[in-house]
């Protein structure tokens, strides 16, 4: 720790602060634009300027300057720093009033406007007119793709965008072109950006220079209703601001969270906003002479108890769906065991995890800012990067920080870090558990190596197979040991970790999911929001969801339900941190909360679960499952849970790992309704057709 | 200094001759492992000269691969710095020199016939052969004016010898690099004006 006085306050602070974040550190407020937290150091805006006593006779940019570099006093006094002296605003003026010289004064067409650093900046170091009698510059706005707009005329070459593009997205395609007045912000060419973390530099932009494509002039940052919830695109939970206006949600914006998604969401996370509007199921539908028609409830709960009636408890199942809230998927499974059923499952994808196995065994063990702390990763049958991809900047954050070996099995991803490729399929992993590869050592050598198995891997015929290799190879490369459990099941659904939890599989002789999908086995099937599995004719679907996608085509009866900025629900992530969303809107027309549809259908089949409210469903389910209490908290799993899971072996079939993905974009009915989504669909499609070409 | 962008009509393909390849390879290992981005003005430069005295996207591109470079890092360099042209231009490049000595010696003049002959900045000459470009201080200050023609410098240009230069450089015909006058170097004109006796620079070589 360094002293240092600041604004005649003396204060210690570690010798790798910068003075900027000293003087934060003791109470003074810096305003900056180019300097952010999570990207390295430009010092271009000169936003930052304050006085260094002893330094050079001028005003010294506090971003750029580590306090362990400031010379003490003649008689070894502490540096003195000021930061409000005239010298200062002064300074500060000068570079505001050469920022405001080219930004255009068009704030009031602004889609920053309210939230805009420069305007806020300006309202302290502004000068209220202009001594520049020249013309403005002006420069041609940018092709970026379909989610940022550009309007580059109130650029001030910051290079947030740039650095963040190259440094945390990993896809250097942002640059900063030509120089001085002439310097431009542009991808080669103007192509699209690749990256599906994109949308993070309109927020990082500290001026209306990129904005939000989709979002552009709806609404103003003032007359949104601000809700904080939690993101169930993909199994990380990323920390999310849902903003609404009336009923409508008008954007969604990452919250920070450092144990999670820092301050990063995915483009899916972000611009799956119009999903929400279109396509929606808002009133009960019954299916008559093979036809769709608008029902009452009453009509639709008729319709149901007549055929749970009229079948045996075998052959009514359920299936829960990817974006399913544990209250949800607690409430059916409740149900179903009052009706005697054991069939229900949440596996769509004929995933093979269990929940027998022991909490340890699905778990991202090693925790997403474990990964930090991770010294080696081998990632089996995942690709990262579509499937998780706020994970998968933590993984490029700590291989950045250098000493991060990655070995990579499984279908060959594009990957932005340097990886080995060591193999395709469980021979390799074999291999590897065997000690058989050179990358076996590495892992052996490392104290904290990681062990990532992509879901996609365990999600065949001999998942279970897979998994139990997985953890033996784990066991053998020193990935689960003393204080450390590195062995990381990567989810791709919001759901699975909770369902897990709450053990919604089939009980002893129940039906799994891709048995429940066949031709004969059911006479009734609750699809609880689960679209992503083809049910063969024969059984009485019931459709309890969101959107007009397969599940409800299929259905003969849909119960509209509440697509989740739409209710309150638990979310388990894939670490098995448990997250609460936050209800920031409501569903439309008649559709309702699923717990709350699940509640009353229960009455209706004359089987009345014991809960009126969602506080009360909310105590049952804590009763049963204590861990879910604690939110925003991981319950660590055993790490005896992945000796056993290594015991139970198995024969692996000897088929290559396949992409838990098809596309990145559309991979649940939400994503599947936006017509942004389709457009970065099409859009990563064709970058793929380009690179396959070249 | 203008918004400067790729030309609109670019030749298909872009590949080092297997000389400059072998020259390329040299300079990238000058650099230690790793740092081979470091090598990216030589090859530009070189490539610059390969295509004819611009650069086209393909040669962009093709140094960006050669140096694993993404192709934006390779165009920030290349519109940065304005010797790297990015159009093409004449057989012989004139780029002359309008900074305050050449001016104050009378560049204006020879500015004045680049745009009588050649027209205007970039413009290159129907037949080819020439382009010109006003460019900042070269350096020769000494014998100004000035004008770079390619890789050669022309001092002491006035209105004539300019003229006689550009036919001749027109024509295919010798010419004379450096002063255009009658003068070594930067020596004086017409001759030495100090220690002109001879015995102090004998006596300087003696001791």
């Amino acid at each position: 720790m360094t002293k240092v006085i600041i604004d005649g306050n003396e204060i210690d602070v570690p010798p790798e602060y910068t003075l900027l974040q000293a003087c934060e550190a003791a109470g003074a407020e810096i305003p900056r634009f180019c300097f952010h937290e999570r990207l390295s150091i430009a010092g271009n805006c000169r936003m930052c300027l304050i006085e260094v006593k002893g330094g050079p006779p001028k005003p010294v940019a506090s971003c750029a300057q580590n306090v362990r570099d400031l010379r003490p006093g003649p008689n070894g006094e502490p540096p003195v720093m000021f930061t409000r002296t005239p010298m200062v605003k002064k300074a500060r003026e000068g570079v505001m009033e050469f920022l405001l010289i080219n930004h255009p004064l068009d704030c009031p067409i602004c889609d920053q406007g309210g939230e805009c650093d420069l305007q806020d900046q300006a309202m302290a170091y502004g000068v209220d007119k202009s001594r520049f009698q020249e013309n403005k510059r002006a420069v041609e706005d940018k092709y970026l793709g379909a989610l940022v707009k550009t309007s580059m005329n109130r650029c001030i070459q910051c290079t947030r965008c740039v650095r963040f593009a190259t440094e945390v997205a990993g896809v250097p395609e942002l640059g900063a072109t030509g120089r001085g007045e002439d310097m431009e912000i542009t991808t080669y060419l103007e192509q699209a950006m690749t990256s599906e973390l994109q949308g993070n530099v309109v927020d990082l932009c500290p001026v209306g220079a990129l904005t939000s494509k989709p979002y552009a002039f709806a609404a103003r940052p003032w007359e949104l209703g601000k809700t904080e919830s939690v993101d169930v695109m993909d199994a990380v939970g990323s920390s999310i601001r849902i903003d609404t206006r009336g009923r409508e949600v008008m954007r969604i914006l990452p919250r920070l969270n450092e144990d999670v998604n820092e301050e990063w969401i995915s483009d899916k996370t972000r611009h799956v906003v119009d999903g929400l509007r279109t396509q929606r199921l808002d009133q009960p539908y019954i299916r008559e002479n093979g036809r769709l028609r608008p029902a009452s409830w009453h009509e639709a709960f008729a319709a149901i108890a007549a055929k749970v009636k009229a079948s045996s408890a075998t052959r009514i199942g359920a299936i829960a769906g990817e974006l399913s809230a544990a209250e949800d998927m607690y409430a059916l499974k409740d149900l179903l065991a009052q009706l005697g059923s054991k069939n229900l499952d949440f596996r769509q994808d004929g995933q093979a995890l269990d929940p027998a196995w022991g909490r340890a065994s699905y778990l991202f063990n090693a925790t997403i800012a474990g990964i930090e702390k991770a010294d080696a990763l081998l990632i089996v049958g995942a690709d990262p990067r579509r499937e998780a991809a706020v994970l998968n900047a933590r993984i490029r954050k700590r291989w950045r920080a250098g000493n991060f070996p990655i070995g990579l099995i499984g279908e060959r991803a594009d990957l932005n870090y340097a990886h080995q490729y060591l193999g395709a399929g469980p021979d390799t992993l074999a291999d590897l558990a065997d000690g058989k590869h050179e990358f076996a050592e590495l892992l052996k050598k490392a104290e904290r190596p990681m062990l990532l198995l992509g879901a996609g891997s365990t999600a065949r015929r001999d998942g279970a197979a897979i998994a139990s290799l997985a953890a033996k190879a784990a066991l053998s490369l020193g990935v689960v040991k003393d204080g450390w459990n590195g062995f990381s099941m990567l989810h791709n659904a919001a759901s699975a970790v909770g369902a897990l939890d709450l053990g919604f599989v089939p009980g002893q002789g129940g039906l799994k999911a891709a048995e429940m999908a066949i031709y004969g086995t059911l006479d009734v099937l609750f699809l609880l929001g689960a679209d992503e599995i083809d049910v063969a004719s024969g059984a009485f679907v019931v459709y309890i969801g969101t959107h007009g996608d397969r599940g409800a085509h299929r259905a003969d009866v849909i119960l509209p339900g509440a697509a989740y900025p739409e209710k309150s629900g638990i979310y388990v992530n894939t670490e098995g941190r448990v997250q609460m969303a936050g209800r920031a809107s409501f569903p439309p027309g008649d559709a309702r909360e699923d717990w709350a549809i699940i509640r009353a259908l229960s009455d209706a089949l004359g089987r009345r679960l014991p809960y009126d409210s969602l506080p009360q469903l909310r105590q049952a389910m804590f009763k049963a499952h204590p861990h879910l209490l604690r939110i925003d908290q991981i319950t660590p799993g055993d790490a005896a849970d992945v000796s056993r899971l290594a015991s139970l072996g198995g024969q692996p079939d000897k088929a290559p790992f396949r992409a838990a993905l098809e596309d990145f974009y559309l991979t649940n009915p939400i994503a599947r309704a936006s017509a942004v989504m389709a457009d970065c669909s099409v859009l990563a499609e064709g970058h793929a057709a380009l690179t396959a070409a070249e | 200094m203008a918004v400067r962008r790729l030309a609109e009509i670019q030749p298909a393909d872009f590949a080092f001759t297997a000389e400059n390849l072998t020259w390329a390879n040299a300079q990238i290992a000058k650099y230690p492992a790793g740092r081979q981005a470091s090598a990216v003005i030589p090859l530009l430069w070189r490539a610059q000269k390969q295509a004819g005295g611009w650069l086209p996207r393909k040669a962009i591109e093709h140094v960006a691969e050669i140096l694993s470079m993404a192709n934006i890092r390779v165009l920030e360099v290349a519109t940065f710095y304005t010797m790297f042209n990015l159009a093409p231009v004449g057989r012989h490049h004139v780029q002359v020199c309008g900074t305050t000595p050449c001016m104050l010696r009378g560049a204006g003049e020879i500015i004045d016939h680049c745009h009588e002959r050649i027209g205007e900045q970039f413009h290159v000459t129907a037949d080819g052969n020439f382009s010109w470009v006003e460019v900042e201080c070269l350096g020769a200050c000494v014998n100004a004016p000035m004008a770079q023609i390619n890789d050669d410098f022309y001092e002491d240009l006035t209105r004539e010898n300019f003229t006689q230069l550009l036919d001749n450089l027109a024509a295919g015909k010798p010419v004379k690099v450096g002063p255009q006058i009658d003068r070594q170097f930067s020596a004086p004109v017409g001759g030495e004006t100090t220690l002109t006796d001879g015995q102090a620079s004998s006596a300087n070589r003696q001791s």
